[in-house]
């Protein structure tokens, strides 16, 4: 692949629904799915002379993510109206923070999705509460006009996130996305729920090229409709080459045309030009006069940040840390269970410190709970091999009580049959140790029955070999393949 | 001596006596209601089986000793913008007519668990944006003293019903005088309390720092036992006061001696000033020196510019609490074609339904305001009236640290005949001149009769005091009330 001419720059918007259990604003439920406007009251129906009164709780988690993404928390923040008609709308504006918002400047830190080991750092301009707005439902293939609006997520918590433009490339936009929602997934703020718009992103993309020693910019566009995280790599990197094409045709300047909304289509994998809002977006904010600005007392912060104002402890990239520095995890690794939760993340610890070796867990959990987990769709919190179970079961194999296919047999007994002692399940499945004369005796009677076998091993071929320990477990399901394979090549070559 | 010529307490006395059922007081008033509101169109909206049903509640609630106001049994008027549920609360306004809220507000909560007995819905000024009650979509008010004249307004039924007998208590609401300037013009006494001491909750907003609903009625000791039932914190007012609800009755028996009473020399001396109102502050003077105050010259040096900073902080405000009455939810609602510069039929039906349902005093305001927000012109508007409206304020506490309470007009001239100023919006804003700086200060402010002009129009004046000094406020016109400055007095034009 030949390097591209210019350099795609990309700043994303991301609007998380906070989980706290009633709205922004007053006390209906949030919770979603429920049946058209029943989650509604005269506050978030904005009924005239009905007034908002702030949930105390969006706020402590909103300053828990601001913690959590190294942001300056604001000692003072306030409320201000932003002004614009849409019929999902119902106050005819939205409560939100316009100039001082919760959450100044902070950054987050994620692995660079193409160079393992190494990480990324994208700086965060703000973070601020809004309620969100309804929904409307346009029934356009029933060939009428017909409009539906749902109120229901009507004044729900969010928190608007808003980076510099400081990704590089779609996978990396991809990568930023995934750290954020596992960091908030940690921080149990939101359930980050894409399909059920928990978790919406908005990119500002363009493009820097470079021509003749200088570089220029193309016309910054908005891509929203960004609801998967395949959807942002895709819609990045269609956008990408369509706002490189257009160049070339119009050679059009940042400057030369104003800023675009453009909307990912993701059947039809493009982005296509949305409406023009109200000409330059003049949503005349002003301070909202209904509710009184915030002021966040230094205590309340340290309380917020677990103890001394540090940040918040137990977070995805220390956990990883914790992995590669003190368990010798690869970084890949430490990824893989960082990334299943917080949860995976306490049955690795609590395996490693009944005694299990860090690294066998770490495959065991990848390989053997985590499929099982996938299969089932069960959860870790629930699942029947508990961490202490799993570490008896790894450090007998560790020590050669058993070997590890048998111990997958154990595994696999336990889900079936339930849990039990380990010398329960080794009775169970017949498991016992052979001494190295009954296994030589074994290994003798395989080489007879297998001429051709022997021939290949003899001129080098191994391959063989596998096939052998295959036949050894069928003579003795508790032959050591390892051993077999040992004794095998040894009386081969001693032939 | 007939129920009308009684005051509200002296009705609740009897009423709890058991001389009298709250049933029969509110079918006297009904009555005349039924017989007297046709001259002055006051009532707007009138539910005779309900109001004597809630009367039977109140005797019955009494007879059980639920009851603990001295209010409790008494009729009281309601304005137009304060929701009841179920009963049509439509603030004048063809946009809202026929709308009857789902939720009662507080305020009438309030009075409604002290036992008082809702007569009716009161005739103001479309959405409180006016001082004559000219705008309403149900006609124009009449003042009871002279039915050529208007009562005043925004809340010019709420004054007229008490001046007509048709009540014996009512409630408005203040944004820049509207209770106290028909309170004026219909020879009763009318209070806007300090901002945020009477909940906001189901006041349909109008410039939401500024509104504040407020009790109008005969006496002082009738505006203090009414203040008594709605003054308190809310919850579900974020800028309701916690502060504790003192015993308004309680000092109103103390004496004046050593009271310095400032009067506000560029009030006094403006040029627009009637001779005759003059006199009446000078009346004020003279009798509150006779009882023992200290009678000093302030100055309010901001005086000149509080008009244009009203009328910039209270249409930008209103430009956005009222952009909700867009047709789609609620109210009124009209289709049609879409128009020039209509992007969309949803587009054109918002359009219409504001052109139509919003008369052209709100469409003039919501213009202002939306002007003063624009990007462009908002610091220039918006917010250099914020910053004047901070100058005024601290024109009212300097003010303060030399006196106890403020003394001056309360408008520049009496009742003005109807249709006099309504071609002209500029000459109907200067009326507010005097009264604007309590609402943009937040302070207590209290309109009292000074007798009648030579016309036999009323007179009145106003007093001031510092923020939640009602209890003072209420003590000087209390101790003038009772020198005879002012008595109870119906107009004679009436049944």
């Amino acid at each position: 692949m030949t390097t591209a001419p210019y350099k795609i720059v990309i700043g994303l918007e991301v609007h998380v629904q906070l989980s706290t259990e009633s709205k922004l604003f007053c006390s209906c439920e949030t919770t979603f799915g429920a049946p058209p406007n029943t989650q509604i009251c005269p506050v978030c129906l904005g009924l005239p002379g009905a007034l908002p009164v702030l949930n105390r709780r969006a706020v402590e988690l909103a300053i828990r993510t601001g913690l959590a993404l190294h942001c300056e928390i604001a000692p003072e923040t306030k409320w201000d109206r932003k002004n614009y008609f849409y019929p999902d709308l119902p106050k005819g504006y939205q409560i939100s923070q316009f100039d001082q918002p919760i959450c100044g400047p902070g950054y987050l830190d994620f692995p660079d999705p193409e160079r393992d080991g190494e990480s990324l750092r994208v700086r965060l301009i703000r973070a601020h509460l809004e309620e969100d707005a309804g929904k409307s439902m346009h029934d356009e293939a029933a060939g009428r006009a017909d409009s539906r609006i749902d109120l229901n997520r009507t004044g729900t918590p969010l928190l608007e996130i808003v980076s510099e433009p400081d990704l590089r490339s779609a996978p990396a936009a991809k990568a930023f996305l995934t750290e954020l929602r596992l960091l908030l997934t940690y921080l149990g703020v939101s359930d980050c729920n894409m399909q059920e718009g928990s978790l919406r992103a908005d990119a500002n993309v363009n493009l820097h090229i470079d021509k003749e020693g200088r570089t220029l910019a193309t016309p910054i566009v908005e891509v929203k409709n960004l609801n998967s995280f395949r959807a942002v790599e895709r819609a990045l990197n269609y956008e990408t080459q369509r706002q490189y094409d257009a160049w070339l045709k119009t050679g059009q300047e940042m400057g030369q045309a104003p800023k675009q909304t453009r909307g990912w289509d993701d059947a039809a994998g493009v982005t296509v030009p949305q409406r023009e809002k109200e000409e330059s977006s003049d949503y005349r904010y002003f301070p909202d006069p209904d509710l009184v600005p915030l002021h966040i007392a230094a205590e309340q912060l340290q309380s917020l940040g677990q103890g001394g104002g540090q940040r918040l402890e137990g977070l995805p990239a220390a956990l990883r840390r914790e992995l590669e520095t003190e368990h010798g995890l690869k970084p890949y690794d430490a990824d893989v269970i960082v990334s299943q939760g917080r949860g995976v993340v306490e049955y690795f610890q609590s395996a490693v410190s009944a005694g299990a070796v860090a690294k066998r867990v770490s495959s065991w959990i990848q390989q053997d709970v985590l499929r099982t987990l996938n299969e089932t769709g069960g959860s870790i919190e629930t699942f029947p091999v508990g961490a202490a179970r799993l570490a008896e079961l790894l450090q007998a194999i560790e020590t050669g009580e058993l070997d590890n296919s048998r111990g997958k047999d154990v595994f696999q007994y336990w889900l079936t049959q339930g849990v039990s002692e380990l010398s329960v399940a080794k009775t169970a499945l017949g498991i016992a140790s052979v001494d190295r004369g009954e296994l030589e005796a074994l290994c003798r009677e395989l080489l007879d029955e297998n001429p051709k076998v022997v021939e290949q091993v003899r001129e080098g071929n191994l391959k063989g070999l596998g096939s052998l320990i295959g036949a050894a477990k069928k003579k003795n399901p508790n032959a050591d393949p390892k051993l077999v394979r040992e004794l095998c090549q040894q009386l081969i070559e001693a032939l | 001596m007939s129920i009308e010529q009684l005051t509200a307490l002296e009705i609740g006395r009897r009423i709890a006596a058991g001389e009298v059922s709250s049933r029969e007081v509110t079918a006297h008033f009904l009555q005349r209601i039924e017989g007297g509101n046709a001259r002055i169109n006051a009532f707007v909206h009138v539910d005779p089986e309900r109001s004597l049903q809630l009367a039977e509640d109140a005797d019955r609630r009494l007879a059980a000793g639920e009851l603990t106001s001295p209010l409790a049994g008494v009729p009281i008027a309601i304005k137009d913008i304060l929701c009841e549920e179920g009963v049509p609360t439509s603030c004048g306004s063809r946009m809202l007519e026929g709308f009857a809220p789902p939720y009662t507000a507080t305020a009438v909560q309030r009075l409604l668990d002290a036992g008082m007995v809702p007569l009716g819905k009161t005739n103001m000024d479309e959405f409180a944006m006016g001082g004559s009650t000219e705008t309403s979509v149900y006609g124009v008010s009449r003042n009871p003293w002279d039915l050529e004249r208007t009562p005043g307004g925004s809340s010019g039924g709420a004054a007229a019903v008490l001046a007509a007998g048709l009540a014996p208590l009512s409630i408005g609401s203040d944004t820049g005088g509207s209770v106290r300037q028909p309170a004026a013009f219909c020879g009763v006494c009318g209070l806007k309390p300090t901002y945020g001491r009477i909940s906001r909750y189901g006041l349909v907003a109008f410039a939401s720092s500024l509104d504040q609903v407020g009790p109008l009625a005969h006496t002082i000791e009738d505006i203090a036992a009414c203040l008594q039932v709605l003054a308190g914190h809310d919850p579900r007012d974020s800028t309701s006061l916690a502060a504790e609800v003192p015993q308004y009755a309680a000092q109103l028996g103390r004496p004046l001696k050593g009271l310095k009473v400032g009067v506000i020399r560029e009030h006094v001396e403006h040029a627009a000033l009637d001779g005759a109102i003059r006199l009446a502050v000078e009346r004020g003077q003279q009798q509150l020196a006779g009882l023992g105050a200290q009678i000093v010259e302030v100055h309010l040096p901001h005086t000149q510019y509080s008009v244009a900073t009203y009328y910039l902080v209270a249409p930008s405000e209103a430009s956005g609490n009222l952009s909700r009455y867009d047709g789609v939810h609620y109210g009124f609602r009209q289709v049609g074609s879409a128009g020039a510069g209509a992007a969309s039929p949803l587009d054109a039906m918002i359009s219409r339904s504001r052109s139509v349902g919003f008369g052209e005093e709100v469409k003039r305001r919501i213009m202002l305001g939306t002007f003063a927000l624009s990007s462009g012109y908002y610091d220039a508007y918006y917010k250099k009236g914020q910053q004047v409206r901070r100058l005024i304020a601290n024109d009212y506490q300097t003010a303060f640290e030399q006196v106890d309470v403020l003394l001056g007009p309360v408008t520049p001239t009496t009742a003005f005949k109807l249709g006099e100023k309504s071609s002209d919006p500029v000459q109907m804003y200067l009326c507010d001149l005097f009264t604007v700086g309590a609402n943009l200060a937040g302070v207590p402010s209290l309109s009292i009769p000074a007798g009648l002009d030579e016309k036999g129009l009323p007179l009145a004046v106003q007093l001031q005091a510092p923020v939640l000094e009602e209890p003072r406020l209420l003590q000087v016109a209390h101790q003038m009330q009772r020198a005879g400055f002012f008595e109870q007095k119906l107009a004679n034009d009436t049944l």
